[in-house]
Order: C-alpha cells, then structure tokens, then sequence
C-alpha cells in the first residue's frame, strides 16, 4: 500500500510498517508516532536510531536487549513508547515488525 | 593418533549425542562427556507434578546408567571453555583438551532476574513448575489449597517448552473441577506475548480454549517486579495483578559458563548456525539442545532431530567435507488440554503449525491442532520414548527428521 506523509510517498505493508528503511525520514517517523499518540523528543530520537542501527547489524531486537542497551532502561523504555513499546517504536523506526520468539 | 571429542552437559542432548557418537566412531576416538549432576531427570514430567499425576521417582534417573560404555562420564562442575586453546577446565581445576566440543548445556530459570520473585514467599505462594522442587512444592500446596487465585505467568521470551506454562493452565482447570472446587478457583494467564502462543494459527485455536474453560487471559503483560507481601505482581506499562497462588516461569537462561567463557549472548546461549548447528565461536565448537541461540524452540523433540544432523555434521567435518545445512527446526509437540485429551502441533523454522494429521498422511493416528484422547495416549507414551529411545539416540518410529509437508492443510 502507498500512503503519502507530507512529501514523501512510502510503502506500508498491511501490517502498518515501511517496506523500506530507505523511505524513512524524520517527517515520516513524527507523523507515524502521532498516529501512535506519541510526540517525540530528543530521548526518543535515541532510541530509534539505535533500533535502526541494531536493524541494519541483523541482531534481533527484544525488551531485553534494548533496557541492556545503555540508551534506554526498560523501564525508560515503556515510558517513551506505553504499552508495545518494542512494536511502537520498530514502526516509528521504519523497521519490520518485531517476530514474536519461538 | 587419538583424538578427543567432548561433550559438556549430560542431559537430553548430549546423552543422546554420547550415544549416536560412540556408535559412529572408531577407538581412535575418545568421547567424554562432563555434568554437573548425578541424576537425569525428564523433564516435560515436571508439568504432571504438581497434580499428583507423577511422583520424583518416575521422573528421576541416574546419568550414568544412559551413558554407553566406552564413554568417559566426568562429575563436576564446568568453569570455563577456552576457545583459543581447544581446551575444558572444571571448578576443580581438571582439564580436558579437545578436538571437538559439543555445548549441550542446556537452559535453566533465573528468578534472581526479577525483582521481589525470590524471597519469603518463594515455593510457599509463589512457585516455578520448571525444576523437581518448584514442582513437588506445588504438588504440596494444592493438596489442601481451598481456592482463590491462581495466576499464571511468563515473566519473557525465549523459555524452554513454550507450550508448557499453557498445559498447565489447563490442566489445573481439570484438577480443580475433578475435586469439585473449580468454582472456588479463579485462573489467569498473565503473557508477554499478545495471546496464548508464539504462532498466530495455533494461537486461534488455544485463545479459544482458554477461553472455553474459563481461563482469563492478560496479554502483554512483562513482569517488572513482584510484591510477595502484598501478592501482587507489576508490570512495566503499570497494570497489577493480584494472586493467592502465583505460578511463574522465571526468565531462562543458558549456563553462566557462556558468559565466563565470553562466548554467550545476553542471555547466555551460544551463538550457533541454525542449519548446520555449528557454533559461531569456533568451527570445532558446535552446539544442540537448549543451550543454542537459533530461532527454533526448546524442546527434547528438536533435541532429537538437531541430533542426527549434528552426527553427520561432526562426520563431515571429522573427513574435511563441508557442512550438511541439515536443520530445518522441527519442532513436534503434545499440548495437555485436561481431561485425558491432548493436542499435537508440528512445525519448522518456516511453517507455522497447522491442521492435518501426523505422522501417516491424511491417515493419522494423531491429529494435528485437534484436541483428542489419541493425541493425550501420545503425550504419556513419550515418556517411555524418552528414556529408552531419544536420550539412547534411537530413530523414533515413522517420524522424520525434517518435517512432512503431506496430509497437512496449508494455506
Ligand atoms: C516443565 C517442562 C516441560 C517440558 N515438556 C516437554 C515436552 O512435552 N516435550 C519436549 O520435547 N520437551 C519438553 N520440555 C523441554 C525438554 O525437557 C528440554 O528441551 C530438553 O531437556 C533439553 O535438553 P538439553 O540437553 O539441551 O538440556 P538439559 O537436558 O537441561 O541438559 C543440560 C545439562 O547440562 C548440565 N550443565 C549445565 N551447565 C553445566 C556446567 N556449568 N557444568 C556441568 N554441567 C552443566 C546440566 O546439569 C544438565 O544436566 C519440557 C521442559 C520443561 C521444564
């Protein structure tokens, strides 16, 4: 699906996260996160750029790793994103749907 | 010359690994094989524990009687591996070289993760059912329990046996209606996850179970602490929940030994190739079982089937050819529904599981995602494959290695 978010035409899969981290741009990931009722700050910039950092290196990406990453505690973490902060904040990040583990 | 494999962890897997390797290999080759502990236990018996259904005894077993003869069985401790010396050294500082080592130390809970989980309370109000005391603990509460709430909970993602906290929601339904006190218990399953399970089919089918026995389900719930006084459990969005017998599966871990030796990830397992089970650390390194990073569940089934790709893995590399991509994570479990029925799902790294039925195409006996008395008959037959065929590293009858695609309803 091709949805248009200010200037920029993105593909969103059914599931309502980009195709492409390439068609990701702040403009793209603030009006996503104010679908999700989430303005965002300095603290959550931190954080999507080291979920898209983590994305890019293929290491899969759990609460747990993130509240171990030093950027965020999980606690911290919930806060920025309430309640599916992992899938909140993979889709603001322009990366794919966090895979439930096994 | 003689040449040394060693294997650490004598449980599931790496007996079932002394097994297959003492059959394939000649005298040149010395198998040892090294655990912390004296008794083996079968494990999926803990879930029957606390309901009477088994007692320690048939659960428990001593390790060396499935260790085959002409291998080295060692007791102790395992303190550090060291890669760059193809080297072993236990807490009693004996040493062992290797010139391939096999990680099959399995995964353990770590309740010391969350805050408040051990304490006064810990077996008394607050129970794991994944070890022999947490188990029979319970198995002594409920004797006389007389009621109230029972909650049930996964503190996170990955834990061993995935179905296993689900079995046991059912089956302490059926416990508590057999002694006519269903109605003076109430029973919740608190889940990181957003439903019953990891797969979006089987999950339909078993919400809708939950359901139908009256079990209320509380998705995304992450545990962030425990209050053993005031009986309430939190979470990190700050829902609580209130319990009178709270049942945990505490955070798994794999051994601490991964993170001494500086070879784990966060949580301990080694990093491992998910086709061909070759650890990442080293190429004379490989790894089964539990103790695995890969993206497949942890089960004494996959165990089996990681088992006889590894043999021809350890083969392939012991003659120089390359490496079999052999593994497709097979997974094959019986889910307890209560009452004498179970169901049974099968599935790999890239199907889900699905309806149909195993292991004979469009024949059965068993049905696929179905509840049904065969599928429970299954279940308590597995205990009897366990200890005389899959810890032994027999071919279990009619079931393969990869997974079967015929007789199964694919989208
Ligand atoms: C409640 C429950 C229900 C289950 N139900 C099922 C089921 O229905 N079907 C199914 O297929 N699977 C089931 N399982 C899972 C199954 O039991 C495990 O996946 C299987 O036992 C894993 O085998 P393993 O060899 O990897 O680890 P384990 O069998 O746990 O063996 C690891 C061994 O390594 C040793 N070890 C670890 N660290 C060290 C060290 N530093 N030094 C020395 N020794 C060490 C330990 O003492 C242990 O003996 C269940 C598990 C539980 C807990």
């Amino acid at each position: 699906m091709e949805k248009t978010i200010g200037n920029t035409t993105v593909n969103m899969g059914d599931d309502g996260y980009l195709v492409d981290l390439n068609e990701w741009n702040q403009e793209v990931a603030t009006e996503i996160a104010q679908e999700e009722g989430i303005t965002l700050t300095d603290e959550h910039w931190k954080v999507l750029e080291y979920l898209q950092n983590q994305h890019k290196k293929d290491v899969p990406l759990t609460i747990r790793n993130v509240g171990k990453s030093g950027v965020v505690d999980i606690k911290g973490f919930y806060a920025l994103f309430p309640e599916g902060p992992l899938k909140k904040a993979s889709r603001i990040a322009g990366i794919p749907k966090p895979v439930s583990c096994i | 010359m003689i040449k040394n494999i060693v294997i650490l962890g004598a449980g599931t897997a790496g007996t079932m690994m002394s097994n297959h390797l003492r059959r394939a290999l000649s005298e040149d080759w010395n198998i040892t094989i090294i655990d912390q502990r004296t008794e083996h236990h079968y494990q999926p018996g803990y879930l029957f524990v606390p309901f009477g259904v088994y007692e320690p005894e048939d659960i428990v077993k001593p390790i060396e009687k499935f260790i085959p003869d002409g291998v080295n069985l060692v007791l102790g401790a395992i303190e550090r591996i060291y890669p760059d010396k193809d080297k072993v050294v236990m807490a009693s500082g004996k040493e062992f070289d290797y010139d391939i080592l096999i990680v099959a130390t399995g995964t353990d809970i770590a309740p010391e993760e969350t805050e408040g989980m051990m304490g006064p309370h810990w077996h008394k109000d607050v129970f794991d059912f994944y070890t022999l005391e947490g188990a029979t603990a319970l198995a002594k509460k409920f004797k006389d329990w007389e009621g109230g709430k029972l909650v049930i909970n996964i503190v996170e993602m990955p834990i061993k046996c995935p179905v296993a906290p689900l079995e046991f929601a059912f089956l302490a339904d059926a416990f508590f209606e057999q002694k006519g006190m269903r109605d003076k218990v109430e029973i919740a399953f608190a889940t990181p996850m957003s439903g019953a399970f990891t797969k979006p089919k089987a999950t339909e089918k078993l919400d809708y179970l939950l359901k139908e026995k009256n079990i209320e389900i509380i998705p995304d719930f992450n545990v962030m602490s425990i209050d053993g006084e005031a009986k309430t459990i939190t979470d990190y969005a700050g829902k609580e929940v209130s319990y009178d017998v709270l049942v945990t599966v505490p955070t798994n871990k794999g051994s601490d030994l991964m993170e001494r030796s500086g070879i784990g990830d966060e949580l301990n397992y080694i990093p491992t190739d998910r086709a061909t089970l070759q650890s990442k650390v080293k190429e004379n390194i490989f790894a089964i079982g539990d103790a695995t990073n890969i993206p497949a569940s942890k089960a004494g089934s996959v165990a089996h089937f990681e088992g006889e790709v590894l043999l021809e893995n350890i083969l392939r590399y012991i003659s120089g050819k390359e490496l079999k991509e052999g593994f497709d994570g097979h997974a094959n479990c019986f889910i307890e529904t209560g009452h004498g029925k179970a169901l049974l799902i099968d599935f790999n790294y890239t199907h889900e599981p699905v309806s149909g039925t195993f292991p004979f195409p469009g024949v059965g006996p068993l049905n696929l995602l179905k509840e049904s008395r065969m599928n429970h008959m299954g279940k308590m037959a597995f205990k009897w494959i366990y200890w005389n065929m899959l810890i032994t590293g027999r071919h279990l009858p009619f079931v393969t290695t990869k997974m079967q695609e015929a007789g199964k309803n694919f989208d």
